[in-house]
């Protein structure tokens, strides 16, 4: 792969040093586990948390005389990705084996593909900010190929003084493994780009992107340099497996290069590990062969090939994606473009919102599931598919508004109860009496009420207008919160002589 | 196309297999007896020729994606030499 730099160094991501500033490369390649029933060579299954070996087929655990076939699903799913990534779907493809001696890789190699991927270059555009003045700003980051390859299996060190324990539960499971070109400046847009990539995946439903399952992980190549000069040496940092620590390692190493470059020494282009109890990243065992795979052709696989129309007719088959939605989201809702992206960034968030705003008013149904949904939902730590609110009962919450029979403060009362007891919205407000009082005549019996109560006060209103609203907030508490607010202003001045 | 004796011990370590000096030697021999006729071989122009992956032309076979195989760990350990609760058991390996 021939690097090429698409950037122009940009000031605001530039790393200061104590000799002037350094620009950060970042270059990910990211294993997505390809989510089918079975592995990509055998008939066992890829669910997680079997027993040990339970999830095993004499194929994965590489016993003689054994012959790979491959599940048509996990290509199906690749090129699915890749035309998510707007990328160049290979037709022929070749599988190789990439050799190297591992306790958890039991046939001695891998099956992976080397010179023809399946999927060539591509395209995703992240969204990076919001910067002080609360601005995005779009980037398009490069892929340069999504090939298929299989999983090795697990190790467990930790289990016995002297011996390692060996699970081949993951071994050949089907992994997509998305390489990135060295378009990444920093590790903000490292961070975008691991969630715009897992948005996209989840999108697809070729990759659930659980992380804490090792679903997706991410091996992130650094390297520093003063800007406008060539590429530096690069640092491997391996198996990062959360985003989060994708940018705590990036930060870390651009540092520690930096810190050696300017102490007058080198970097050694190396692997390293993240520790993320120390938050440092630190140099793996060197091997003492330098990475030598010896690649070659699977002899037991044939090329991969498929036509045009297999791929057009799986192109018809793409849900809509996030970029997609989002567009459509403010071109025909009205929204802005940081509530669309909000909304998008989860399939099931979206999946949600387009329900409530289904027939009703997409700026209210987005301040609703934004604000109060998600807000709530964030409080408490669940995830948008644990929400005790569904779609109809927020969508009753907010017809309830529109027809007038809830004030906007009684609807936030509304949706504490639903979240809380649950029920229909509708019944719950007939039931506790929370309609809105629109009776002027009980209105203004209130507003009475309250000025005969307080004739100090009402003498200072009447010398000071803006004391006008300590009587609304009076009137508003002794209906209970139910009376409108804009019938209770207008009778309050009315009734203390305020002109409007 | 020739290799030295220090290529063949490099390969052999690659490969895992013990070689001592004596058959390094002789497999040197060998391996650039068989790389002379592979260059022989490379005489003939085989510009525009695709390169033959199967002497009947076919397609890859490809199974559906049904769990059809799994759930006998006890076999799939039964030949280790060292086992528990169906794990494999090696000598320990930590980075």
């Amino acid at each position: 792969m021939t690097l090429v730099d698409t950037r122009t160094p940009d000031p605001k991501r530039l790393i200061p040093g104590a000799t002037g500033d350094w620009e950060v490369i970042i270059g990910m390649e990211v294993h997505a586990q390809v989510t089918s029933n079975a592995k990509l060579f055998s008939g066992a299954s890829t669910a997680f948390g079997a027993e040990p070996n339970a999830n095993v087929s004499l194929v994965d655990a590489a016993m003689p005389g054994m012959l790979p076939v491959i599940n048509e699903e996990c290509v199906k799913q690749a090129i699915r990705t890749g035309l998510g990534l707007k990328a160049q779907i290979n037709l022929k493809s070749v599988f190789d084996r990439k050799n190297y001696f591992y306790p958890d890789l039991p046939q001695g190699y891998q099956i992976s593909q080397y010179k023809q991927p399946i999927v060539g270059e591509g395209i995703i555009t992240v969204s990076v900010g919001p910067d002080r003045q609360g601005n995005f700003e779009d980037i398009e980051i490069g892929i340069e190929r999504l090939h298929l390859e299989q999983d090795a299996g697990k190790s467990l060190h930790d289990q016995h003084a002297t011996m390692s324990y060996v699970d081949l539960n993951r071994s050949g499971v089907a992994l997509m493994e998305i390489v990135s070109k060295p378009d990444l400046r920093s590790s903000d847009e490292a961070r975008a780009y691991l969630t715009k990539l897992r948005s996209i995946l989840r999108y697809l439903g070729t990759c659930d992107g659980n992380m804490d399952e090792g679903s997706m992980r991410a091996d992130v190549n650094v390297s520093v340099r003063r800007p406008g000069e060539p590429f530096g040496t690069r640092c491997e940092i391996k198996n990062v497996n959360s985003i989060r620590f994708a940018g705590q390692a990036i930060d870390y190493e651009a540092r520690r290069q930096i810190g050696i470059l300017e102490d007058g020494g080198a970097i050694d282009q190396e692997t390293r590990l993240f520790d993320p109890n120390k938050g440092e990243t630190r140099s793996m065992r060197t091997k003492e062969e330098a990475h030598d795979y010896r690649y070659f052709p699977d002899p037991d696989l044939l090329p991969l090939e498929f036509d045009q129309a297999y791929v057009d007719a799986l192109a018809v088959g793409l849900p809509e994606l996030p970029d997609d939605k989002k567009a459509r989201l403010v071109a025909s809702l009205g929204l802005s473009a940081y509530d669309a992206s909000v909304l998008v960034s989860e399939k099931a968030v979206a999946d949600y919102f387009e329900k409530v705003a289904s027939g009703r008013d997409g700026k209210a149904a987005a301040n609703w599931v934004i604000n109060d949904l998600l807000g709530q939902l964030n409080k408490t730590g669940n995830a948008i598919e644990e929400t005790p609110v569904s779609p109809d009962q927020l969508g009753g919450i907010l017809d309830l508004i529109k027809e007038g029979t809830i004030s906007g403060k009684i609807a936030k009362d509304l949706f504490e109860i639903v979240w809380n007891e649950g029920g229909d919205p509708k019944a719950i407000v007939e039931k506790r009496g929370m309609k809105q009082v629109t009776d002027t005549g009980a209105i203004e019996k209130a507003v009475d009420e309250v000025i005969a109560a307080n004739p100090d006060k009402a003498e200072q209103a009447r010398a000071k207008p803006t004391m006008a609203g300590w009587f609304v907030g009076q009137v508003m508490k002794a209906t209970g919160g139910k009376a409108n607010p804009q019938a209770v202003n207008a009778l309050v001045k009315e009734k203390l002589g305020i002109a409007d | 196309m020739s290799v030295t004796i220090d290529t063949v011990k490099r390969v052999a370590k690659l490969a895992r297999i013990a070689v001592d000096d004596e058959d390094a030697e002789r497999m040197t021999g060998e391996l650039n007896a068989i790389l002379g006729f592979v260059e022989q071989l490379n005489e003939v122009d085989v510009a525009g020729v695709e390169p033959m992956t199967s002497v009947t032309p076919m397609e890859m076979k490809k199974r559906q994606d049904i769990v059809t195989d799994g759930n006998k760990a006890g076999d799939i350990v039964a030949n280790a030499p060292a086992t528990e609760e169906n794990f494999f058991l090696v000598p320990k390996v930590v980075e």
